[in-house]
C-alpha cells in the first residue's frame, strides 16, 4: 500500500462542555499538546470521562476545539468538516451501514471519492484479503459475527487510505478471548500498512499490547506520555502507577545515601531504593513497588505479616501488612517455593532497582 | 472559559455545507411563514384595533353569551371525552396486554384501532344520527322511540369518545407492555390479590400515562370541528363558533380573538402534557420488560372482560359499517329494500363527485410527499445535527401539533387574504391550490415529524457519523444512509399524510374557494342539509380510497421496506 503517512499535532487543545445538571462549564479536555509521529501507533488511555474520546472526536472533526489548533501533517484542520479530513475512524459500535452488504460497506468511501469501478473492486478485494474476510463480500453485515463486523469496519477505514486511522474503543463490544486476538490482528495490519493510528481505550492491557506510545489522560489533561515500558516502570504519579498495572505505594522518609542507593525509612524500617534526581534527606517520598517485583522471605527486608494467601495457579497471591501499609504480591511459579500462610510474620524483600520513586 | 472558538468553528463547518444551510433556511422560512406568522397575526389582529392596542375586541367577544357558552361547552365536552376515552382505552389495553383472549377478539381490537385512522373525521357522527336519531334504525325501528334526539352534548361526547379512544388504547398498550411483570409478580408473591395488584402496582405506575392519554384526547376533543358541526345541533363548541363567526357573521376580527382563546387553552394543555406528563411517564415506565408476562387465564376474569371489550368493539364496527350500508338503502329511515347504487350514481351524475374526488385526491397526493420529506428532514436535523436554530425548528413543528385546525384556518384568512401583514405580498396564494396544499402539509407535519424522530432515535448515531467520516456530505449522508434506514417510517409518513389530508376538514373548510370541490367539505354540506344517503355515499368512497392507500403502503413496505433482519440488528 502506497500512502503518505501523516503525523498529527495537537497544539494546546481544550474543549469546554456544559454540565447538563448544574449548567456550569467545565474543561472536558484541557491544554492538550501532542506530537504524533507519522506511522506510529499511539493510544489514548484513561478512565471514562478523562477526555480521550473527546480528543479523538476533535481529531476526526465531530467536535470543535475551544482552544488550540489541530494539524494533520502540515495542514491546520480546525475548520474542516469530518468528510473533508484525511482521517478514517473505526467506531465502538462498528457503525456498519446495515442496508449494505460487506462489499458495499467497504466500497462506500471509494464510491464517494469517484474511484473507477474496476479499481474499487480491486482495492476492496485486496483489503478484505488483508483483514481475512475474502469470500464474505456478499454477506449482509448482520450475518457476521462481532469479530467479523469489526474487521469490516477496519477494512472500510483502511481502504480509503487515510492519513490517520482513528479507533474509538473498537474492541469493547467483543468477548475477552476475541478481544485479545483482534488486538494482535489490528497491530499486525497497522504495521503491514504502516499507517499512523490513534487508538482510544480504557483497557490498559490493550494499550500495552498495541502501542508505540501511550498517552494517559486524567480529568481532561495528559497525565503522562511514553512508551509502554516507560509508563509502567517510571510512572510520574500515583494515578498513572495505579492505572497501568497494579501498584503498591510505600511512603518513607529519606534518611541518607548508601553507595548508589537512597535509604528510605518505611514503617520504621530502613531499606535501600534506587534514587531519583534531586532527592533531599528528611523529605517524604512514595516508592512504587509492582506486585511481581517483590517476594516474601524469612529474614531481611521489611518485616511484615501475611493477611491473605491464595493459590491462583500460575502464581500465589499474597496480601501482607508492612506496619499499616497493605502490600499486594504475586509470586509466580509457586510450585516448589515455600508458601507463607495467613498470620505468619516474615520479610518483604525486593531489589532496590525495581522500586521507582515518585 | 469561552466557548467562542468551537462555536465559530461549528459555524464554519456548517457553512461549508451549502445544501444543509439552504435546507435550514428554507425550513425556518416555511415554519415561520406558515405556522408562526398566521398565529402571530391572530394576536396582532385581536389586540390591535383602529386606534392602536386595545382590549376592546376581546371584551366584545367575551361579552357575547354564545361565546361564553361555547367555552364552557367545549371544556365540559373535552373533560368528559378525555376521561371516557382514557377509561375505555385502558380497558382495551389491559385486556390486550394482560388477559388471554381468543384470536378473533385480538383481530377485533386491531380493526377498532385501525378504523379511526382511515375514516374521515365525521363518519361516526353520521352513523350516530342514522342509528339513534329521530329516524334512527335502532331508536325508531327497533325500539320504537320516535323523538330521540342525538344532537347536543351527549351526541358529541359519545361520538368523540368512540373516535378518540383508540388513540388512548394504543398509547396505554405501549406503556403497559413496558411494565416489568416481575413487579406485579413480587406483589402477588407477597400476598396481594389480583385486584390489589392492579390498584397498588399497575395503576400507580400507569397514572402519568393515563393523565397523558387524558390530555391528548382533551386537546383532540376541543380542537375537533367536524363532529360538533354535524351532531352538535345548537350545542356550539369553540371550533364551530369560530367557524360560524366567520362564515355566518363575517366578523373576522372577532373570530381572530376567539381563535386566540381556543389556542391559549390548547397550548396550555399541550405544555402540561408535553413537558410535565410525558417526562413523568418516561420516568416511571422506562426500559423494557425483562420477559413475557403470564397472561390471566382465570375464566372469572377473562370472560367478563372479553365480553365487555368485544361488545364495545362490535358496537364501534357497526357504527362504521352503518355508513356504507346507509348509502345502499333507497331512503334512509323510510325504505330499506331493494338495496340500490343510486346514491353512488348520483354522487357522480348530480353532485360533481368526480371533480370532488379528483380535487381532493390530487391536492392530497401533492401534499403527501412534501409532508413526508419535510418531516423526515426535520427529524434528521433535530435528532442528528447540532446547529443554531435547531431549537426553533423543533419547537415550531411541535407547536403545530397543538394548534387546532380552525385556529390555523382563521390565521391563514387573516394572514394571507390581504397578503403578508396586509401588504399584498404573497396575496396570490390566497384562494389558490397552493395554500390548500400548504395547509395540508402543516396539518400533517407534526405527526410525521414525531414518527420520524422516534424512528431516527433508534438508529445509532455513529452509523451516520461513519458515513460522514468516510467523506459523505450532509446531503449524501441523508440520501444514502438516513433515508434508506427509515424507509418504513417515510413510507408510512407518506400514507398518513395522504390520509390525513384527504380526510381533513377543520382548517380547509375556511380556506377552500368554489374553484375547488373537496370531498370532506361536500360530505359536511350534505350532512348538514340532512342528505345522509349522499353524505354516506361520499364517505364510503372516501373510506375505500384511504383504506386502499393504507393497504398499498403495507404491500410496499413488505416488498421494498427495510428488511426485518436489519431492523432487529439495529
Amino acid at each position: 500500500m502506497s500512502k503518505i503517512k501523516k503525523g498529527v499535532k495537537l497544539d494546546h487543545i481544550s474543549k469546554i462542555y456544559q454540565d447538563p445538571k448544574t449548567g456550569k462549564d467545565f474543561y472536558a479536555v484541557k491544554d492538550v499538546s501532542l506530537d504524533i509521529e507519522p506511522g506510529s501507533f499511539v493510544t489514548l488511555l484513561g478512565p471514562s470521562g478523562c477526555g480521550k474520546t473527546t480528543t479523538l472526536r476533535m481529531i476526526a472533526g465531530f467536535e470543535s476545539p475551544d482552544e488550540g489548533e489541530i494539524y494533520l501533517g502540515e495542514e491546520a484542520i480546525n475548520a474542516l468538516t469530518p468528510n473533508k479530513r484525511d482521517t478514517a475512524m473505526v467506531f465502538q459500535s462498528y457503525a456498519l451501514l446495515p442496508h449494505y452488504n460487506v462489499f458495499d460497506n467497504v466500497a462506500y468511501g471509494l464510491k464517494l471519492r469517484k474511484v473507477p469501478k474496476d479499481e474499487i473492486r480491486e482495492r476492496v478485494m485486496r483489503i478484505l484479503d488483508l483483514v481475512e474476510l475474502s469470500g464474505m463480500e456478499g454477506r449482509m453485515t448482520n450475518q457476521l459475527s462481532g469479530g467479523q463486523q469489526q474487521r469490516v469496519a477496519l477494512a472500510r477505514a483502511l481502504v480509503i487510505e487515510p492519513g490517520v486511522l482513528l479507533f474509538d474503543e473498537p474492541l469493547s463490544n467483543l468477548d475477552a478471548k476475541l478481544r485479545v486476538s483482534m488486538r494482535t490482528e489490528i497491530r499486525r495490519i497497522q504495521q503491514e500498512v504502516g499507517i499512523t493510528a490513534i487508538y482510544v481505550t480504557h483497557d490498559q492491557s490493550e494499550a500495552m499490547a498495541l502501542s508505540d506510545n501511550i498517552i494517559i489522560m486524567n480529568q481532561g489533561v495528559i497525565a503522562q506520555m511514553g512508551s509502554p515500558r516507560e509508563v509502567y516502570y517510571q510512572p510520574n504519579s500515583e494515578f498513572v502507577a495505579d492505572f497501568i498495572g497494579e501498584a503498591n505505594f510505600l511512603k518513607g522518609v529519606m534518611t541518607g545515601m548508601e553507595g548508589d542507593h537512597a535509604i528510605l525509612e518505611i514503617e520504621g524500617s530502613k531499606t535501600p531504593v534506587q534514587p531519583k534526581e534531586g532527592m533531599t534527606v528528611g523529605e517524604t517520598y512514595t516508592a512504587v513497588l509492582r506486585p511481581e517485583s517483590a517476594a516474601l522471605a524469612d529474614t531481611g527486608g521489611l518485616p511484615c505479616k501475611v493477611v491473605l494467601s491464595c493459590f491462583m495457579g500460575s502464581y500465589q497471591n499474597y496480601h501482607v501488612m508492612v506496619g499499616d501499609t497493605l502490600v499486594k504480591l504475586t509470586d509466580y511459579n509457586p510450585k516448589n517455593k515455600r508458601i507463607y500462610d495467613v498470620g505468619e510474620t516474615c520479610s518483604l524483600v525486593f531489589d532496590p532497582a525495581y522500586v521507582h520513586i515518585l | 472559559m469561552a466557548r467562542s472558538q468551537s462555536a465559530a468553528l461549528d459555524r464554519k463547518k456548517l457553512m461549508a455545507d451549502p445544501v444543509m444551510v439552504g435546507t435550514i433556511v428554507v425550513l425556518i422560512t416555511f415554519l415561520t411563514l406558515f405556522i408562526l406568522y398566521p398565529l402571530a397575526i391572530l394576536l396582532v389582529d385581536s389586540f390591535y384595533g383602529d386606534g392602536g392596542p386595545t382590549f376592546d375586541i376581546f371584551r366584545r367577544v367575551l361579552d357575547m353569551p354564545t361565546f361564553r357558552r361555547a367555552i364552557t361547552n367545549t371544556l365540559k365536552v373535552g373533560f368528559l371525552v378525555g376521561i371516557l376515552s382514557a377509561a375505555v382505552g385502558l380497558l382495551f389495553a389491559y385486556v390486550e396486554v394482560y388477559v388471554k383472549v381468543g384470536r378473533a377478539v385480538g383481530g377485533l381490537f386491531k380493526v377498532v384501532s385501525m378504523l379511526p385512522v382511515v375514516s374521515p373525521p365525521f363518519v361516526l357522527s353520521l352513523s350516530m344520527i342514522m342509528l339513534f336519531g329521530k329516524a334512527g334504525l335502532i331508536t325508531r325501528f327497533l325500539l320504537h322511540i320516535y323523538d330521540n334526539s342525538v344532537y347536543g352534548f351527549w351526541g358529541i361526547v359519545i361520538v368523540q369518545t368512540l373516535t378518540f379512544f383508540p388513540v388512548c388504547y394504543m398509547m396505554l398498550k405501549g406503556l403497559l407492555k413496558n411494565i416489568d411483570p416481575s413487579l406485579e409478580e413480587a406483589a402477588r408473591d407477597m400476598g396481594a390479590g389480583r385486584m390489589r395488584v392492579f390498584t397498588s402496582v399497575t395503576l400507580p405506575l400507569l397514572l402519568p400515562g393515563l393523565g397523558n392519554a387524558f390530555l391528548v384526547t382533551f386537546i383532540e376533543s376541543i380542537a375537533d370541528f367536524a363532529n360538533p358541526m354535524i351532531i352538535g345541533g345548537s350545542y356550539d363548541t369553540l371550533a364551530t363558533t369560530i367557524y360560524l363567526q366567520i362564515t355566518g357573521a363575517y366578523d373576522k376580527q372577532g373570530a381572530a380573538a376567539m381563535a386566540v382563546v381556543l389556542l391559549t387553552i390548547t397550548l396550555l394543555m399541550f405544555a402540561v402534557q408535553k413537558y410535565y406528563l410525558e417526562a413523568k411517564t418516561a420516568a416511571t415506565l422506562t426500559g423494557k420488560a425483562s420477559r413475557g408476562r403470564m397472561l390471566i387465564e382465570d375464566k372469572s376474569v377473562t370472560r367478563p372482560l372479553t365480553a365487555l371489550c368485544s361488545l364495545a368493539a362490535a358496537f364501534v364496527i357497526i357504527m362504521y359499517l352503518c355508513v356504507p350500508i346507509g348509502a345502499l338503502f333507497p331512503t334512509w329511515g323510510y325504505k330499506f329494500t331493494p338495496l340500490t347504487f343510486k346514491w353512488f350514481q348520483q354522487v357522480f351524475t348530480r353532485y360533481k363527485g368526480f371533480k370532488a374526488f379528483r380535487d381532493s385526491f390530487v391536492l392530497s397526493l401533492i401534499s403527501a410527499p412534501i409532508t413526508a420529506l419535510l418531516s423526515m428532514i426535520i427529524s434528521y436535523l433535530v435528532v442528528k445535527r447540532k446547529f443554531k436554530g435547531k431549537g426553533f425548528i423543533e419547537a415550531v413543528s411541535m407547536l403545530a401539533m397543538a394548534v387546532p385546525g380552525t385556529v390555523l384556518g382563521v390565521g391563514y384568512i387573516r394572514g394571507f387574504s390581504g397578503g403578508v401583514f396586509h401588504t399584498g405580498f404573497l396575496q396570490g396564494i390566497y384562494g389558490s391550490a397552493a395554500i390548500l396544499i400548504i395547509v395540508f402539509v402543516v396539518r400533517s407535519l407534526p405527526t410525521g415529524t414525531r414518527s420520524g424522530i422516534s424512528a431516527l432515535r433508534q438508529i445509532d448515531k455513529s452509523i451516520e457519523e461513519s458515513a460522514y467520516d468516510m467523506g459523505a456530505d450532509s446531503f449524501k449522508v441523508f440520501m444514502t444512509v438516513t433515508l434508506p434506514l427509515i424507509k418504513d417510517s417515510f413510507l408510512s409518513g407518506l400514507v398518513t399524510a395522504f390520509v390525513r389530508s384527504i380526510t381533513a376538514i377543520s382548517a380547509i373548510i375556511l380556506l377552500v374557494t368554489p374553484q375547488f370541490l373537496l370531498i370532506t367539505v361536500q360530505i359536511n354540506e350534505f350532512a348538514e342539509k340532512g342528505s345522509y344517503s349522499i353524505a354516506c355515499a361520499f364517505a364510503t368512497i372516501l373510506i375505500l380510497i384511504t383504506y386502499g392507500a393504507v393497504l398499498l403502503m403495507n404491500l410496499f413496505i413488505r416488498f421494498f421496506g427495510t428488511s426485518r433482519q436489519i431492523k432487529e440488528d439495529m
